[in-house]
């Protein structure tokens, strides 16, 4: 674990991503592979999964109204309520559900603006020469030297709590891990034989970047964006418990374990439903993350540990 | 050694005057403006006119950046607009509880995780190797606010044992009730990092046990024990150093939450409140002092990387980035 895994001259780890550095493909990739079965990737998306459905689900129908408190303050499990109701009545599988569909939301948009971003910025260092690299790198490192979760707080104190405001910043912060990454991806690719091959036959260097170099880093890209949306849900989760995600009465699952910390002992539901369906989503997302890894990196598959 | 020093030391610089600029240009460009925090929602134009005027935000963007970079240098955070008391010994009091929390939580992490990835590698095909495997996949999925809430419930609330939060209003004068009350918070954030530090562990044991060196060292006649001492400790702590230095800065910012969890009056509160009521001095205060510490710490981590691994000083000295 030297170069490959040490990111920049930096020396730090090029991702905080799973235990097994991941490689970039550095053969040409055929169209067609034969499906590997993966029981990780399975199990993971029954676990993630869950979740989603339960995301879809509460958008066309929930059990009670979100402002329905007819339930009776800090109802147990039971009773016509499958978790029991908050400190206000309200049903509490009802806001679990809109839970699911905000962490939801929040990871699908923070990994669409990181991938969008952090793609193009980092094509664009590998492509950058001398001065300009070096910028742009140093200008990288210190974004991901400012911690994500310090990056959505000063967003939020700027502007407002909103789950607009907590998804752009951590959507922001990631991006340049994202383009980190994608920087040394490409570096690596671009000394490849085949890429001087396609140059020397006369392929545009936009041609090139769309023919050989995104499918040849688009696995690795691949299983990075499925762990930055674990960790977008999570930081959502910690903004919202601080009161700077999003604003009651929509019920994200940070918000609503801040909320039933006071009655942990007296109502544990509420304080343990949304933390564990949390626990579920990123569990399952990351090993989604790892089983694509093994099924879509040909390179990784043969080290496995 | 001396010249990567050097360089090393003007990145530091660069990247805090850039870290100094983008935290003011992200409070400011924002909408929003600071008198908010000094006028009520009637206020007359002319009441907030004033309030800009007392706190210079009526001044130009340049103007007041240049006025904040004077005070920073002179070793001034500035003024709380709201408690109107000066930021920086306020940051300082608060660090006297943030910086104990995360060093403690450090070094039991570092004492949990290095074992524990140890024998999730050597031991791999063992049930006890899986199930820590296992268990530190589950524990990077945890918040670390809801594992606190756990905690208290189980050992403050139901058993008893330790304080569910606070800490005494002394603070260290009374150090018993200071380190009871700093028992669970650490707990907390130990047992987060671990679960991540022990991947890293892990996979930088599983690459020595699979070396050349290694094997080259018992085919001369090593022990396991005495190849893994000479060879793979420092091998292995190579990686491990530089996820070490990003995850101690990581703890710096996770007792944000955890203070919050606890109801610590640290670092993190401070922020969270200033955060709350628009307090732009406190705000860019405790961000500007936890940045310098995070950049202070990936310095150190690097250092002390190219003090174990002479081939990255090799490599460095050249002057090639």
């Amino acid at each position: 674990m030297t170069e490959r895994a040490t990111g920049r001259t930096t020396g730090r780890p090029a991702e905080p991503t799973t235990g097994r550095a991941t490689e970039p493909t550095t053969e040409r990739t055929t169209g067609r592979r034969r499906p590997v079965r993966s029981y990780t990737l399975l199990a993971g998306c029954v676990l993630a999964g869950l979740i989603v459905l339960l995301a879809l689900v509460s958008l066309v129908w929930s059990p009670y109204a979100a402002d329905d408190t007819s339930g009776g303050r800090l109802a147990g499990p039971g009773s016509g309520h499958l978790l029991g109701t908050d400190k206000l009545g309200r049903d509490l599988f009802t806001q679990v559900m809109t839970g699911a569909r905000i962490a939801v939301e929040a990871g699908l948009g923070s990994v669409l603006i990181a991938a969008v971003l952090g793609i193009l910025l980092g094509l664009l260092t590998a492509f950058a020469q001398g001065w300009l690299d070096d910028t742009l790198s140093a200008f990288l490192d210190i974004l991901i030297a400012f911690p994500t979760l310090l990056l959505a707080m000063l967003i939020v104190a700027a502007h407002s709590a909103t789950l607009g405001s907590a998804v752009l910043a951590i959507g922001l912060a990631q991006s340049a891990v994202v383009a980190r990454l994608t920087r040394i991806l490409v570096k690596r690719v671009l000394t490849q034989d085949y890429i001087t091959a396609a140059r020397t036959s006369g392929t545009s260097w936009p041609r090139t970047v769309a023919q050989h170099v995104l499918p040849n880093i688009w696995p690795t890209l691949v299983v990075n964006l499925a762990l930055q949306f674990g960790l977008a849900v999570l930081a959502e989760a910690g903004l919202s418990y601080l009161g700077l995600g999003v604003p009651p009465p929509n019920a994200s699952w940070g918000g609503m374990l801040q909320e039933a910390q006071a009655t942990f002992t007296t109502a544990p539901a509420g304080a343990l439903a949304p933390g564990i369906l949390l626990v579920m989503l990123v569990v399952g997302v990351n090993l989604i993350a790892d089983g694509l890894r093994d099924t879509l990196d040909p390179t990784t598959r043969r080290r496995r540990t | 050694m001396a010249r990567y020093l050097l360089r090393r030391f003007v990145f530091l610089l660069v990247s805090l005057a850039l870290a100094s600029v983008v935290l003011f240009a992200l409070l400011r460009l924002l909408p929003g403006d600071p008198a908010n925090a000094l006028t009520s929602v009637g206020a007359s134009p002319e009441q907030i006119a004033a309030a800009r005027h007392s706190i210079g935000s009526d001044q130009p963007l340049p103007e007041q950046f240049t006025h904040w970079l004077g005070q920073l240098v002179s070793g001034d955070l500035g003024t709380s607009f709201v408690s109107t008391l000066p930021v920086g010994p306020e940051v300082a009091s608060r660090l006297d509880l943030t910086i104990p929390l995360t060093l403690a939580a450090f070094v039991l992490a570092v004492l949990i995780a290095v074992p524990a990835g140890f024998v999730a590698a050597y031991k791999r095909h063992t049930w006890y190797g899986a199930l820590l495997s296992g268990v530190s996949q589950l524990g990077i999925a945890v918040p670390v606010f809801w594992l606190g809430m756990i905690l208290v419930a189980v050992f403050a609330l139901n058993a008893g044992w330790l304080p569910a939060g606070g800490f005494p209003p002394d603070g260290w004068a009374v150090p018993g009730e200071a380190v009871r009350s700093l028992v669970l918070p650490v707990v907390t954030i130990a047992l987060v990092m671990s679960a991540s530090l022990i991947r890293y562990v892990r996979s930088a044991t599983l690459d020595v046990l699979g070396s050349d060196y290694l094997r080259t060292a018992r085919a001369l006649g090593s022990s396991f024990g005495q190849a893994m001492w000479r060879h793979g400790l420092r091998n292995a702590s190579v990686p491990v150093v530089s996820v070490l230095g990003i995850e101690l800065a990581s703890t710096l910012l996770g007792a944000v939450v955890v203070e919050s969890v606890f109801a610590l009056p640290g670092l993190g509160s401070m922020l969270v409140t200033g955060i709350a009521q628009h307090d732009y001095p406190v705000v860019q205060g405790v961000l500007f002092v936890s940045t310098l510490a995070v950049l202070l710490i990936g310095f150190a981590a690097d250092l002390v990387q190219r003090v174990i691994d002479p081939r990255l000083r090799d490599r460095l000295s050249g002057g090639t980035r």
